[in-house]
């Protein structure tokens, strides 16, 4: 067996097990999580305060106006880097044969040159955005261990990606067993580490939302 | 006796064959340049390859025939016409080829063992088919003698060895699981005598007639990459020289072999084509005289000339594609996350102390 069967193979169903695993064990600890009682009244109806988490997963795209100077690169970073990190994620005809591979789901993709231009700029803000994590002191205090891993298993995906799709070193079959490795960290990795936002993000926010509603502040 | 050729002169030069079939030196120069333009060396070599050509005398070359299906040998020697490089296999002095040659039996046996003896150090040894080195080697026998004790006494010999298709190189399909004969590539069971692997289910003709004008105008092999093939021929991808590259590039990929896409010549990648993996030739020099090869006829690259194509998954699996874990799997992982995931929530909950704000007021 060579590593791209490997990777193909047994690597692939270990890593995906371990994700599906990792994540349900994540939300059973989350929907276990132990609750305040609700000893007031609440402000709004039902109907408003599911509307006011619907209200707060929008809302919370848009940074406040009196932070915008200070935080403006930050989030023009991200929304570079997670914007092209979606574009090359659900565009890459790759991705999508894998996708409908395991699943039956499937969607047109993007041409290669504008995925290539997607992964570029996600790797160009990605890089941005670890030297002012380590530059900025306040990031710098508040990261940790679980930052960096995360940030590296994020990038490897991406640079292997880049590089397989440009084929500018190594042949296809090395670097097509590197990407697929370190997709395969990435989905070990997801659950137990930060990157489990990417699945609760808007779980968070709608949650926040209807807690805000709720007590009448604002969304 | 109606042609000459047929019975060699072993002192004849190659230059004197060319001319006594009415070919001049031009001819052998233009079939020079066609050369090293097929093994990618400069223009410039082309006159001292024809020379050296010219003056070349006959090579012995043996070739066993092991575990094979007589495929490689077919694919040569259906490629033959009245060209040039048919007058060059001609050059070559075939002294051993059990498929090919009358003589059987006994008589063929000593004229196996005369013509190494005749050529010791000098000749060529050509190996097509893998060899079943399990249980003694008895799975492939010529007269009562193992192969590999054959393929080992005459290596040993031999100036080169060619391992002609993907058996010979890597061990090929006699090698897929579960392998019950133990067949082994050429490079597993020789060392000491350089081996050129020229991989292919079929290999491709072309490569085989390039490597033997290389060796005859130079006396040496061609550069070889890390899996010992020439570099010239195997130094790229099917991928990298197809046709229908710009549509991978352009991700226009084909959903089924008769579908719009597919008409329209739209990348296979999807419908499983191994091209991006796969070195080889057939893209460039293509087969048939040049007129087309698989992809060009509709249908994707299986990989032929890599080692264990055959156990490499589904010839239909993309590339792209894995092997997809399964409902059954992902619902028992999913299950099993849950449990743990719950157990130890509810473990967390009973060690920690009462919340303060879970007490009514």
């Amino acid at each position: 067996m060579t590593l791209l069967e490997f990777a193909r193979g047994p690597a692939l169903q270990a890593s995906a097990l371990i994700m599906i695993a990792g994540m349900a064990w994540r939300m059973a600890g989350i929907l276990l999580l132990r609750r305040r009682p609700q000893y007031a009244a609440s402000r709004h109806s039902l109907a408003r305060r599911m509307g006011g988490g619907a209200s707060l997963i929008l809302s919370r795209f848009i940074p406040r106006r009196t932070f915008w100077p200070r935080i403006a690169v930050g989030v023009m970073l991200s929304a570079v880097f997670h914007l092209g990190l979606a574009l090359v994620f659900f565009g890459g005809a790759p991705h999508i044969l894998l996708v409908h591979q395991a699943t039956g789901l499937i969607w047109p993709n993007l041409p290669k040159g504008l995925i290539v231009m997607a992964s570029g700029l996600t790797l160009a803000a990605m890089i941005a955005l670890i030297v002012r994590r380590r530059l900025h002191p306040v990031l710098r205090l508040l990261s940790t261990a679980d930052d960096y891993v995360s940030w590296l298993l994020v990038f490897l995906p991406v640079l292997t990606g880049i590089l397989l799709s440009g084929e500018a070193i190594g042949d296809y079959g090395s670097l097509l067993t590197l990407h697929i490795l370190s997709v395969e960290a990435l989905m070990i990795w997801l659950p137990f580490g930060k990157l489990m936002h990417s699945v609760l993000v808007f779980a968070g926010r709608w949650t926040m939302g209807v807690t805000f509603a709720r007590k009448g502040a604002a969304t | 006796m109606p042609e000459d050729h047929r019975m060699p002169d072993h002192t004849e030069t190659l230059g004197a064959a060319l001319v006594r079939h009415g070919i001049g030196r031009r001819d052998l120069l233009r079939f020079a340049l066609a050369m090293t333009a097929s093994l990618a060396l400069p223009p410039g070599i082309a006159p001292v390859m024809a020379e050296n050509l010219a003056r070349a005398k006959r090579r012995s070359v043996i070739w066993l025939s092991i575990q094979d299906c007589t495929g490689c040998l077919e694919a040569l020697l259906q490629s033959s016409s009245p060209t040039l490089e048919s007058i060059i296999f001609d050059f070559i002095s075939l002294d051993y080829q059990e498929t090919l040659m009358a003589a059987a039996g006994s008589t063929a046996d000593r004229m196996l063992w005369d013509a190494v003896a005749a050529n010791k150090g000098e000749y060529l040894l050509a190996i097509d088919g893998s060899i079943p080195v399990k249980d003694g080697g008895v799975y492939a026998l010529t007269g009562g003698r193992s192969t590999v004790g054959i393929v080992e006494a005459l290596a040993a010999d031999a100036k080169a060895v060619l391992a002609i298709g993907t058996c010979a190189a890597y061990g090929g399909i006699p090698k897929a699981y579960p392998n019950p004969t133990g067949a082994v590539g050429v490079e597993d069971l020789i060392s000491g005598t350089p081996i050129v692997n020229i991989p292919g289910c079929p290999p491709m003709p072309d490569v085989l007639s390039g490597i033997l004008v290389y060796f005859i105008s130079f006396g040496r092999l061609p550069a070889l990459d890390e899996r010992k093939r020439p570099l010239a021929y195997y130094g790229t991808t099917i991928h990298d020289r197809c046709y229908r590259r710009s549509f991978y590039d352009r991700g226009q990929f084909a959903q089924s072999f008769d579908d719009d896409g597919a008409r329209q010549g739209w990348c296979l990648f999807e419908l499983g084509c191994k091209g991006p993996i796969t070195h080889n030739a057939c893209a460039s020099l293509k087969w048939g005289g040049g007129t087309s090869f698989p992809i060009e006829s509709g249908h994707g690259c299986l990989g032929c000339a890599e080692p264990n194509f055959w156990d490499a998954g589904s010839f239909y699996t993309s590339l792209a594609g894995g092997s997809p874990t399964g409902w059954q799997n992902a619902s028992m992982a999913a299950a099993v996350g849950l449990a743990g995931g719950a157990a130890a929530a509810l473990l967390a909950r009973d060690k920690a102390d009462p919340d303060p704000e879970e007490t009514p007021p």
